[in-house]
């Protein structure tokens, strides 16, 4: 039976082995950021001692679908005097670097669509293009509160890209590697191996950085509903709005996935090293405990909640102070941090760099 | 891959200026405006610490380093030791000028010091990778430098002037050098050299274009005619103590490029590029002398003289001669002195809220201060090459470079713009003079500044008398 | 035609198609635009050549960070469109004998002079990352720090002339907002209750 399937699987021709390995990773994150966007609600629900969505389906679970539906069925107005082309291309800028990043994230060792050698660095390129479906919606729209909105975010994203690209240097010097599989390779042994010590500066950057790049809360002076109204998306409506909504969602998974990877380790388990072998041989709970996808997907899921509670507990910030939190908070601490990694690592000082 | 440590013996004036440049940058940010002299002193001091340390690793022998991108020889180490000095006493003459217009700030010498280190690296250039980006470097810092006062509309539209042609000069001369390494695959200097040496082609169409391409920058950035137009307008525009810094010490930097470039890079189309520099030279010399006699601002006069000494900078150049190389090298010695001479008088006669920039302005200057009329006497002078200043020789020696290459109608043509040039300068003398002066206030009281430029007008005279001594320096350079 | 020439035609139409466009639309803005996209050709072509470094970081800077702020400026300036076609016309007798001298020096260089074998194609494990990095740190490290050099100036001066604090701005200074206390800006006072009368 397996062994059918695999032949199956080799003949087919090398284009649709990628298109099924395409849809087998995008189908789920649809899926994963309808769901974030039903637990955000949940989760921010509790948090404020409210019950959040519970009337669609059971506990609300079909909440996401209807919303889609509704969402589908509805009117693309696109306003007058509105520039009809970069209107609609806008919101496919957005997701379309979103869902190509997914490309080179491996999911298990050596489970990733593209295994490329420069992996990191075109995760950072694709998510700096991110910004011009964010800008041409602004502009295209017409409209001085969506202009205000995107020059906010472009100011923005362009600022704490440079925090975010220093934070990845480190873990690019510390790995040697620009590959993700090996960066993760490069994390296991135990626990204590993983980035988040060693590099736990460059970690609290890069995921603040992170937070502020996706344009969420406490950062999201784009959307800014109580000045700007919703910024840059405020003329869109429909499936065009939808689409802006799942690109903000599908990087907000992109982060905290990249997260995981780099300062977390991946699908390596926080046992490894520290039970004894004899434990990942017991059958199911073995299997649990052993490194796996699992292990990816539960860190992934925590760092996903960390944007649920951000948003729920944080106020937010002005303008100017996150300039100035980029610029001169997260800059000079990934700088310094860096000098320190140069030395520890070209001098081997150190527990980890030894 | 194997890889040798770099000798870096030979680049130590530049990391030494390298990192107090940075020093300064971070130091200054905590001195307070009140005792910005510090950074003023630390400056100072970082000049004459290269100055020591590159008196103090010359040798006779050429040395490479960095994969033979660097080079050290006599005519970098009389080069370098040059544009200190003058760079000394370019921030000496400016202080009390940036302290009177409120832009007294340690940037202005921090960019000052990181133009110095971007002559040095042109000046020690063997590369032509090395040699644009230390064009570069010496470029940004001065268009910075020009813009510093932000308060004067007037030197802000100077630098956009001053960095868009700057920014066409550096393209062309980038097109220039890139078309010369698709030719000949390299961007070694001597590997250029041997290419066209052993190459049999001759000069060909790419070649052409190659060589005009750089000369076309090299013109822009030197001001030669026709690529002049931005040198009066930066001249006037910028504050007088940045015109002063650009009037002086990048020319040097500017021959040792050519010097790198063309003599030792192309030296074997010398037949080719003569003709373009003789046109250049010729148009030089016409225009800057001929159009200074209109001016009545002393700033734009003085940049038309400018555009006039490059011609006859590039007279000795394309002679292609050793006695032609350091004719031109003395002559630009000589030039920079004697600016540095003529730009300090200017600030020396301003004050807070008055720039002394009309030629009116010099009027009865005898009455008010002998003393200063007579060096802005012979500083005139010897711009105008009257015997027994320094200008003369310098004049001099490169006439006779063109004469021994069988050019003697250029050299005549150059001594008649010569002559139409004294006219210019003696109506300056004969302003302070024979004319009543309009101001008579007090010339300004600062003993640093009142000594230097004593020095630096005795100077012109001294060496005069004397011209042996840095003629022999010169000769002792270029014969490496 | 195999698939990788395809994949090269079908980049260079989009560059040259988006350079032209680039040069004739009207709209400032989609001229930005047009930019985008030829770099983002250009650093496909490069990722072909087996240039990744050079492509991702071509995207990385000048598409991703550049000309954002390039957008930024633009979108924000009013340009009269009208006056800018006047000097198209104007100047367009000589821009098109610069370009054709400049293609055709081009040519000559290429054809002429440069005759390089084309490389032999590197495996899958070359690293052309770590290849820049070993060349650029080793046989190019001086104009490599003199570049950086060259950047620390640009931003001093950039800093220098920009940095001015007018008088009269009502910026905050946010250490000054953070160091506030309770005592700075609550009062307590203590009121006695009247009786009713």
């Amino acid at each position: 039976m397996l062994e059918t399937i695999m032949n199956v699987w080799e003949g087919l021709p090398l284009v649709m082995q990628i298109m099924a390995k395409i849809t087998l990773i995008v189908a789920p994150l649809m899926l994963a950021v309808a769901y974030v966007t039903y637990a955000e609600r949940k989760v921010i629900g509790y948090m404020q001692v409210r019950l959040g969505p519970n009337r669609v389906g059971p506990k609300g679970w079909l909440q996401p679908i209807a919303d889609a539906v509704k969402l589908l069925t509805k009117e693309v107005i696109i306003p007058t005097n509105a520039n009809r082309y970069l209107f609609l291309i806008a919101p496919v800028l957005s997701i379309a670097p979103a869902l190509a990043a997914w490309a080179v994230i491996p999911f298990d060792d050596g489970m990733a669509l593209a295994n490329i050698n420069a992996g990191l660095l075109y995760i950072l390129a694709l998510s700096s293009l991110g910004v011009y479906g964010v800008i041409i919606a602004g502009w295209a729209s017409n409209s001085k509160y969506a202009l205000l909105g995107a020059m906010r975010s472009a100011a923005q994203i362009v600022a704490y890209e440079i925090a975010m690209g220093f934070a990845l240097v480190g873990v690019i010097m510390v790995a040697g590697s620009l590959n993700l599989g090996e960066i993760v390779s490069a994390q296991s042994g135990s626990i204590y191996h993983w980035y988040l010590l060693p590099l736990l500066p460059l970690f609290l950057v890069f995921f603040i950085s992170g937070v502020a790049e996706t344009n969420r809360a406490p950062f999201d002076v784009a959307e800014g509903e109580s000045e700007i109204v919703a910024g840059f998306h405020v003329e869109y409506s429909g499936m065009a709005f939808a689409v802006f909504f799942l690109a903000e969602y599908a990087n907000m998974i992109l982060i905290s996935a990249l997260t995981a990877l780099l300062f977390l380790g991946g699908w390596l388990s926080p046992f490894q090293g520290i039970l004894p072998e004899s434990a990942f041989a017991i059958p199911v709970i073995g299997w649990f405990l052993d490194s796996g996808i699992h292990w990816f997907l539960i860190k992934t899921a925590f760092f996903l909640f960390c944007f649920l509670w951000f948003r729920a507990t944080f106020p937010r910030y002005r303008y100017d102070q996150i300039m100035r939190l980029g610029w001169k908070v997260l800059i000079p601490v990934t700088i310094v941090w860096l000098f320190v990694l140069g030395v520890g690592v070209a001098f081997g000082i150190g527990p980890w760099f030894a | 891959m194997t890889f040798e440590i770099p000798d870096f013996m030979p680049v130590i004036p530049e990391l030494f200026v390298l990192g107090m440049a940075c020093a300064i940058l971070v130091i200054d940010l905590f001195v307070p405006q009140a005792r910005r002299d510090i950074t003023y002193g630390l400056s100072q001091f970082t000049l004459i610490g290269a100055a020591v340390l590159t008196i103090a690793l010359a040798s006779p022998e050429t040395r490479f380093t960095f994969n033979d991108t660097f080079i050290a020889d006599g005519l970098s180490d009389l080069l370098k030791v040059a544009v200190y000095l003058i760079t000394a006493v370019v921030f000496l003459y400016s202080r009390p000028y940036l302290q009177d217009r409120d832009i007294y700030k340690g940037e202005y010498y921090v960019l000052g010091l990181f133009g110095v280190l971007g002559m040095m690296i042109m000046i020690s250039s063997y590369s032509f990778l090395t040699l644009y980006l230390g064009l570069e470097l010496l470029s940004l810092s001065l268009y910075a430098m020009v813009a510093f006062n932000r308060d004067s509309a007037r030197a802000s539209e100077a630098a956009m002037k001053y960095f868009i042609l700057g920014a066409i000069a550096s393209g062309m001369l980038l097109y220039g050098m890139s078309i010369l390494y698709g030719i000949t695959g390299s961007l070694d200097i001597k590997e250029v050299s041997d290419y066209l040496i052993t190459s049999s082609a001759g000069l060909n169409v790419p070649l052409v274009f190659a060589l005009s391409f750089v000369i076309v920058g090299l013109a822009f950035k030197l001001g030669a005619v026709p690529f002049h137009m931005w040198v009066p307008d930066v001249y006037h525009g910028a504050p007088t103590s940045v015109t002063l810094f650009i009037g002086t010490a990048p020319k040097l930097a500017g021959l040792a490029i050519i010097m790198r470039l063309l003599v030792d890079g192309l030296g074997p189309l010398h037949h080719d590029w003569q003709g373009m520099l003789t046109i250049l030279a010729v148009l030089s010399l016409a225009v800057g002398n001929v159009v200074a006699i209109a001016q009545t601002n002393i700033k734009r006069m003085l940049a038309y003289s400018t555009i006039s000494h490059v011609g006859f900078i590039l007279m000795g150049i394309l002679a292609g001669t050793h006695e032609g190389y350091a004719a031109a090298l003395f002559y630009t010695l000589v030039y920079a002195i004697v600016a540095a001479g003529g730009f300090g008088m200017i600030i020396l006669l301003s004050r807070r809220g008055f720039e002394a920039e009309n030629l009116d302005d010099f009027r009865g200057l005898n009455e008010r201060s002998p003393w200063f009329a007579f060096i802005m006497l012979l500083i005139m002078f010897s711009m105008a090459g009257v015997p027994p200043t320094v200008g003369f020789y310098a004049k001099l020696a490169v006439l006779q470079a063109v004469v021994q290459v069988d050019m003697i109608w250029l050299a005549i043509f150059a001594v008649i713009f010569s002559i139409v040039g004294a006219f210019y300068y003696l109506r300056a003398v004969k302003i302070m003079y024979f004319d009543k002066p309009e101001d008579e206030s007090p010339l300004p009281k600062a003993l640093d500044m009142n000594v230097v430029l004593s020095i630096n007008g005795l100077l012109v005279i001294v060496l005069g008398i004397f011209p042996g001594l840095l003629m022999s320096l010169a000769t002792g350079a270029i014969s490496w | 035609m195999n698939f990788e020439a395809f994949l090269f035609y079908f980049f260079s139409v989009i560059l040259v198609g988006a350079a032209v466009a680039m040069i004739t639309v009207r709209n400032p803005v989609h001229a930005a635009l047009f930019l985008v996209l030829t770099f983002f050709t250009s650093a496909a072509l490069w990722i072909m050549l087996e240039a990744e470094f050079l492509g991702i970081v071509l995207v990385l800077v000048y598409v991703g960070a550049v000309m954002v702020l390039f957008l930024f400026v633009v979108m924000m300036l009013d340009i009269n469109l009208a006056r800018m076609r006047e000097g198209f016309i104007r100047f367009l007798p000589v821009g098109i004998v610069v370009a054709v001298a400049m293609v055709s020096v081009m040519t000559l260089v290429i054809v002429r002079h440069f005759h390089m074998e084309a490389p032999e194609r590197a495996g899958a494990d070359y690293n052309n990352t770590e290849a820049l990095g070993q060349i650029l740190y080793t046989e190019y490290v001086y104009p490599f720090e003199i570049a950086a050099v060259i950047l620390l100036v640009a931003i001093v001066a950039a800093i220098a002339l920009t940095l001015r604090r007018r008088p009269g701005t009502k910026a905050i200074d946010p250490a000054q907002q953070v160091r506030i206390t309770r005592k700075g800006r609550v009062r307590m006072v203590d009121m006695k209750s009247e009786d009713k009368s």
